[in-house]
């Protein structure tokens, strides 16, 4: 990956809080993060991380109210996605970001033809005509590995199994040749084989298309095998980010090091227990102004409870927001 | 698809054979004969010869199966014959003198094509049936469809922006609307409109016809008052119902990703949401079209329209019950029929039905 490339998708100081009847909700709390192009961008994080809710607030999928974006910039292709019409974000959408979710067995309407749902983003975005625009989907669902394409046009999302599903969302998702995919779990809900097939073909799509990928994942095994940089994200905040050798060789914050601790290795004889992470990730009814994760973390001291950390550049493109060191053990300087 | 249909359509007479059953011994259960309009004067001979004349001092299982035998064979024979010309009736005269015969216990029956007769009018019942319904369906079916349309914009967008002042104002006009019965309403609305303002008849003319300009006008502003009452009832129940629905739906992930592929609002909505929720909404619709003709009977007392509701009750007061019978059994078949219409739409609407 080129460093220093000019970034397709470039988000500074994201904030999301969600009003609800029990005050407000400080889910993304200053987010910032790059992605470059053709790049594979792993987000982690344990459920409540905010992974989901920072992506789909990006490009202004959260339904509002409850969500309101607060504050930050989005860029991309020069604009600011959270001050442009909403008629521009929508050109943007499933156009230059193509967008994959969790569940495939929910996220298709059942009452429209597998084709039509394909066919849709086409005709909206590249102005084909009903001919042209089946003829791409034809062409789109053999790309994601559907045999017999042309007749499973015709077919309602019911007479697809899930593994399926999540192809023909992939193929709805590339089906503008997006700059920017964005998967949002979408192994989670599968068995492990089709995880291991969809897993393949998305390695595969982008060495073909060229696209930038961000996978929202809980799953660290994933992202080892197909990550270029992760960022870890807890509280709503973006705890470490790092490319994906040094983020496994050398997890720095104490976060990062509980969630790889929790990976089971199958290999050789029971050594020890699989380890947990005691706890649950806050709810932050206000912007922090302390270490979020500072209740569940061993190595917590007097200084995680006045502040909060920022992220303190490590070279090599590695930072985290902490103030222990894992070399010494002790506070970290500088 | 054809064989759900076809199957549920057999199913159905087994269904419809019981309900007439059930509502034959009813009405021959309720008190009343069909001689208490005869004047008192008319000696008792002679009110045994019309009661025999009528067929009433049969037992009740004897005049159910003639009923029956009149309602699915001979009318259906009469509609045919009137319809296409050919001669049914005459065709079936053999057999029907036989088992009439043999019913009535009598060897000098001559079937002549009766038909079922009211022992009000000692008209055919569905030759009044045939007088009637024009004027409940152009009163009760122009309310319904007005009543539809109007419920389904007010229930989507209620539910677009739920709890907005318009969701508001909404629910609670469908709250009143659902809850205060159509007999007040009525009365209400031609207190002040009809009585106090006079700008519209209180009573429904069946005897006019549209013929020009001035006649059309007429007929708008005598249907104004029952239309408007009709239709708000029905409105409010299904706006709730779509209401509900849409809300139901716009949660779901495939709105999500509908909005993700950067469909617009009015496309998201109107095509994605709807689609899928007026799945339940047909039904309640389907289901609602023949329990207005019920619900007409009061807003026809009302309006004093000479519909169908209006022949049901004069029927009952006067004890005609063949007329009952026929009438009630007839609301029963377009309950059915239209039970089984709201499925064949479900199946339409919603492809997992379809092709199971």
């Amino acid at each position: 990956m080129p460093d220093g490339a000019v970034p397709v998708l470039d988000v500074r100081d994201l904030k999301t809080v969600f009003r609800t009847r029990g005050g407000e909700v400080h889910a993304v709390n200053s987010v910032s993060f790059d992605i470059r192009p053709g790049e594979l961008l792993g987000v982690v994080g344990e459920s409540g991380s905010g992974k989901s809710v920072t992506m789909m607030s990006l490009i202004g999928l959260l339904p509002s109210p409850p969500a309101e974006v607060r504050g930050g910039r989005v860029l991309f292709a020069g604009t600011d996605l959270l001050r442009c019409p909403p008629e521009h974000l929508r050109s943007v959408r499933g156009h230059d970001i193509g967008f994959i979710f969790q569940d495939p067995m929910t996220s298709l309407n059942p009452v429209f033809t597998v084709g039509f749902q394909i066919m849709e983003p086409l005709r909206r975005h590249k102005g084909m005509t009903r001919a042209a625009a089946r003829e791409r989907a034809r062409e789109l669902l053999e790309m994601v590995g559907i045999p017999d394409a042309g007749r499973r046009l015709r077919d309602y999302p019911h007479q697809f199994s899930g593994g399926m599903r999540q192809r023909v969302m992939i193929a709805i998702a590339l089906a503008c040749d997006p700059k920017v995919l964005i998967a949002d779990e979408p192994t989670t809900a599968l068995d492990v084989t089709i995880q291991a097939q969809i897993l393949e073909l998305v390695r595969d799509l982008r060495q073909k298309l060229g696209m930038a990928i961000v996978w929202i994942t809980h799953d660290l095994g994933v992202i080892a095998g197909i990550a270029d940089r992760v960022i870890v994200m807890y509280g709503g905040q973006i705890v470490e980010q790092a490319p994906v050798r040094a983020l496994f060789g050398n997890p720095q914050h104490p976060y990062t090091r509980a969630l790889l601790k929790t990976i089971p290795h199958v290999p050789g004889a029971r050594r020890e227990k699989l380890s947990v992470i005691q706890g649950q990730p806050p709810i932050l009814r206000a912007a922090p102004d302390s270490c979020a994760f500072r209740a569940r973390c061993a190595h917590a001291f007097d200084r995680c409870a006045r502040e909060n950390p920022v992220r303190i550049d490590l070279g090599g493109g590695h930072d985290v927001a902490c103030f222990w060191d894992p070399a010494t053990g002790g506070p970290r300087h500088g | 698809m054809f064989n759900y249909f076809i199957r549920r359509l057999l199913a159905a007479v087994p269904t419809l054979l019981l309900i007439s059953f059930v509502i034959f011994l009813v009405v021959d259960l309720a008190p009343g004969s069909p001689m208490s309009e005869i004047p008192l004067t008319v000696p008792p001979d002679v009110r045994q010869k019309m009661i025999e004349a009528m067929g009433a001092d049969k037992p009740m299982l004897v005049r159910y199966v003639i009923w029956l035998l009149q309602f699915f064979v001979v009318e259906t024979g009469w509609a045919i014959q009137n319809l296409t010309g050919w001669g049914v009736i005459d065709a079936i005269t053999p057999a029907m003198q036989k088992v009439m015969r043999l019913l009535l216990n009598s060897e000098t029956y001559e079937f002549t094509g009766q038909r079922i007769i009211s022992w009000q009018s000692k008209v055919p019942v569905f030759q009044i049936i045939g007088e009637r319904l024009p004027q409940t369906l152009t009163v009760v079916g122009t309310a319904y469809l007005i009543g539809v349309l109007i419920a389904l914009p007010i229930g989507i967008y209620s539910a677009y922006r739920q709890y907005s002042w318009f969701d508001q104002g909404g629910t609670f006009f469908s709250m009143v609307g659902y809850s205060v019965p159509t007999f007040f309403t009525g009365n209400v609305l031609i207190l002040i409109f009809a009585i106090r303002l006079g700008w519209f008849p209180t009573i429904y003319d069946t005897n006019l016809s549209v013929t020009d300009w001035a006649s059309f006008k007429a007929f708008v502003r005598q249907m104004a008052l029952p239309v408007t009452v009709l239709a708000l009832f029905n409105a409010a129940e299904i706006s709730r119902y779509t209401r509900s629905s849409v809300l139901e739906n716009l949660g779901q992930d495939y709105v999500r990703t509908a909005r993700a592929k950067g469909m617009g609002e009015g496309k998201v909505v109107l095509a994605h949401v709807l689609r899928n929720s007026l799945i339940p909404v047909v039904t309640i619709v389907a289901l609602g079209v023949p329990t207005i003709f019920g619900g007409a009977i009061v807003t026809e007392q009302i309006f004093k329209i000479n519909g169908i509701g209006a022949a049901l009750i004069g029927a009952i007061n006067v004890s005609d019950l063949p007329t009952v019978q026929t009438v009630t059994f007839i609301f029963a078949v377009l309950i059915v029929l239209f039970n089984l219409i709201a499925d064949i739409l479900y199946g339409i609407l919603d492809p997992r039905i379809r092709y199971d």
